[in-house]
């Protein structure tokens, strides 16, 4: 089953032109996904690699292709628009990759997009991965920025907020044996559209899913408050890895969001909360895949 | 980004928040200057660093403290004479101490009560929040810990702003009445309008007064900002004083490089915040001493290892470095083509541990071993953190 998106969903890219998105619009296309349309302003009938039509707008592009999902590689100033564009538009998934979008800016659109049928995912997120069945995981949905190839179709759900752990945890997994249904890549940013607990929710209820990889880091409380969720509801095993255990307190450590606000969103205090509510957690990263399979049974 | 408590007045001045009357000195004149248009108030002068502790802390040339109450314009030049372009120690900024370039000197108000109050933005709930507390002049934290019910919070929508009916809570809460609750209601209005529109991720004033000359004043702030908003800022980024800064920061924010100095020994080199965090965690997991945080984030480039490299090894505590790439979309043989460019330019006389995964990562390694350096490469980030360890001790 696989969650939020399949080898089916039709995606857009918003910013195609750019040389960002087109990078990774272009690697989506190699890996398979059904990449329908782009929209850049002012580039609308233009031609992506000779197969994607640009559109000047979401709506126009929606229209025309029937896109349900999309990706967003728009700089800073003109992000925030672009996620309010897309709503709009009636885009049912928005992946925003852009880094750097200002907290105010955020803070404005999550309460916009209160009640809209659009799920946000992100910002300053590698975006989401089903993988598919091909060879080396071709055929899947890949939004965002993601390595397609390090993934395989299988049955462990993975949320992040780091890209690169994320692969870290996505290549372990593969290396062993063990694919995965879907990762998400929720993004290091302080307001974001989606947490931990409600891919969590969304993992308990997918049949594919049978074991779920959870990663934070510093900063919030996204990862305790999914934690004792999870506790009262989740019926799969679940392993953790928090980072940023050296982190100095006070100190912004790349991620917008990672930043230690107090005693509870430390990572020490975060791990203890975790392993208190039944998840096993990881004491390195390089143990993520192996504490899984462990506190699964395998 | 931080800024020094005369930059911090210039913004409440521009945004009417009332606070205490006073100027900027560069100079012994300057701050004479100064002292005369306040002829009359009873005045301080004030070391400008970026740090608390000030009163009690000392100079290096001897004298001490940095605050000090002024009893005439030529005391205040001799005062001024006595700090700027010298060393200033306090709790806050360690032996090594900060330079003073600049003094400022300002009235010194005779306090009815000190309040708390802060605006900040709630992760939580996606909110400003406003925090006001009659407990003010001392830790927060104290506050929150002792009692905590006279903490006060009024989170604000994002998209309506703050209400008449949300000021008069706050006023209540404090046991505002009459003129003082009439000047506290436009004091917080301009705060909230100077936290919006700075794009600030806190404004804290601790402690707010109430004199008995009936006025309400802010006498100390404290700002933080949003650094992904600062673009839409250039009046606030003029503010920076990169000399307050770690200066191994100041050279890798020239290449757009995201790094943090710490004080252990070995550095780190990683693509991605959270993997360059957890490279840091398991270096100490496994017995050493993160140097550094540093993320060289999607791309790099040639230049901006050799950047690396050379702030890496200008730290005089650094004894062997650690470079972790796990190469999603990067190509590991241009990363391993990166890292030798730069080890040649800048030479190389500490341990080197690579660890490459991802993508071409078979020719990265071949190139890496085939380049002549002594550099020892690892399988996984577990293999690399003890390679490391052992390597610098």
């Amino acid at each position: 089953m696989s969650i939020l998106v399949d080898e089916n969903s039709k995606i857009l890219v918003q910013g195609i032109t750019g040389s960002f998105g087109a990078r990774h619009a272009s690697l989506s296309l190699a890996y398979g996904s059904q990449l329908v349309a782009g929209v850049t302003p002012g580039k609308g009938g233009q031609k992506f690699e000779n197969v994607v039509p640009i559109f000047d707008t979401v709506s126009q592009a929606v229209n025309e292709t029937g896109a349900t999902a999309s990706a967003i590689f728009v700089p800073p100033p003109f992000a925030a628009d672009a996620i309010l564009e897309a709503a709009d538009a009636g885009i049912e998934l928005i992946v925003c990759i852009t880094e750097g979008i200002p907290v105010m800016d955020m803070m404005r659109v999550k309460e916009a997009l209160r009640g809209s049928k659009s799920r946000l995912l992100g910002p300053n997120c590698p975006g989401i991965v089903t993988p598919g069945r091909g060879e080396k995981s071709h055929g899947g949905c890949r939004i965002g920025i993601a390595p397609g190839y390090i993934h395989k179709r299988g049955n462990v759900g993975v949320v992040s907020r780091s890209g690169t752990l994320t692969y870290e945890a996505v290549f372990q997994l593969t290396a062993l044996g063990y694919g995965q249904s879907t990762c998400v890549g929720i993004g290091g940013d302080p307001i974001n559209g989606t947490n931990h607990l409600e891919v969590l929710e969304m993992f308990n209820n997918d049949p594919e899913t049978e074991a779920i990889i959870m990663i934070g880091e510093i900063g919030g409380n996204a990862e305790v408050d999914a934690a004792r969720w999870a506790k009262e509801h989740c019926k799969k095993p679940i392993a953790g890895f928090i980072a940023g255990a050296t982190a100095p307190p006070g100190r912004r450590m790349g991620h917008a969001g990672a930043i230690v606000g107090g005693e509870e969103d430390t990572a020490q205090a975060k791990k203890r909360i975790l392993a208190e509510c039944g998840i096993a957690v990881a004491e390195t990263p390089s143990d993520m895949a192996t504490t899984l399979l462990a506190h699964w049974g395998k | 980004m931080n800024i020094h408590e005369y930059q911090a007045k210039e913004l409440f001045d521009r945004f009417q928040v009332p606070s205490p009357r006073g100027a900027v000195a560069s100079t012994p004149a300057e701050a004479e200057a100064a002292a005369r248009q306040f002829s009359g108030a009873k005045l301080v002068i004030k070391a400008q660093v970026h740090a608390g502790g000030r009163g009690k802390g000392h100079f290096k040339n001897g004298f001490q403290g940095g605050v000090h109450l002024i009893e005439s314009p030529e005391q205040a030049a001799e005062l001024a004479s006595k700090m700027l372009n010298e060393t200033l120690v306090t709790v806050q900024t360690g032996e090594a101490g900060k330079l003073v370039s600049k003094v400022m000197v300002a009235e010194a108000v005779d306090i009815t009560h000190e309040y708390y109050l802060a605006i900040l933005m709630d992760r939580a709930t996606s909110r400003p929040v406003i925090v006001v507390s009659t407990e003010g002049g001392m830790s927060i934290e104290d506050v929150a810990h002792n009692t905590p019910e006279k903490i006060i919070r009024q989170f604000v929508h994002p998209l309506l702003g703050l209400q008449a009916y949300e000021v008069r809570k706050l006023s209540a809460a404090l046991g505002l009445s009459g003129d003082i609750a009439k000047q506290f209601a436009k004091l917080i209005g301009n705060l909230y309008k100077l936290f919006i529109s700075c794009d600030c991720a806190m404004v804290e004033i601790n402690p707010l007064v109430t004199t008995p000359d009936g006025r309400v004043l802010a006498l100390d702030a404290k700002f933080g900002f949003d650094d992904n908003a600062l673009y839409r800022h250039p009046d606030i980024v003029a503010m920076r004083d990169k000399s307050e800064e770690d200066p191994r920061e100041v050279a890798a924010s020239e290449f757009d490089l995201n790094y943090i100095g710490l004080d252990g020994n070995i550095a780190c080199l990683v693509n991605g915040a959270g993997l360059a965090m957890a490279t840091m965690d398991i270096i100490k997991h496994f017995g050493g001493d993160p140097a550094n945080f540093l993320d060289v984030g999607g791309g790099a480039s040639k230049e901006q290892v050799t950047a690396a490299f050379k702030i890496i090894l200008g730290d005089p505590n650094v004894k062997g470095i650690l470079i972790n790439i796990f190469g999603g979309i990067m190509d590991c043989n241009i990363i391993a083509e990166g890292v030798i460019a730069a080890a040649k330019e800048t030479g190389l006389p500490i341990p080197l541990v690579v660890r490459l995964e991802g993508n071409n990562v078979d020719m990265g390694k071949a190139t890496l071993a085939a380049s002549g350096l002594n550099i020892v490469a690892a399988s996984d980030m577990s293999d690399a953190a003890k390679k490391i360890v052992a390597a610098v001790q």
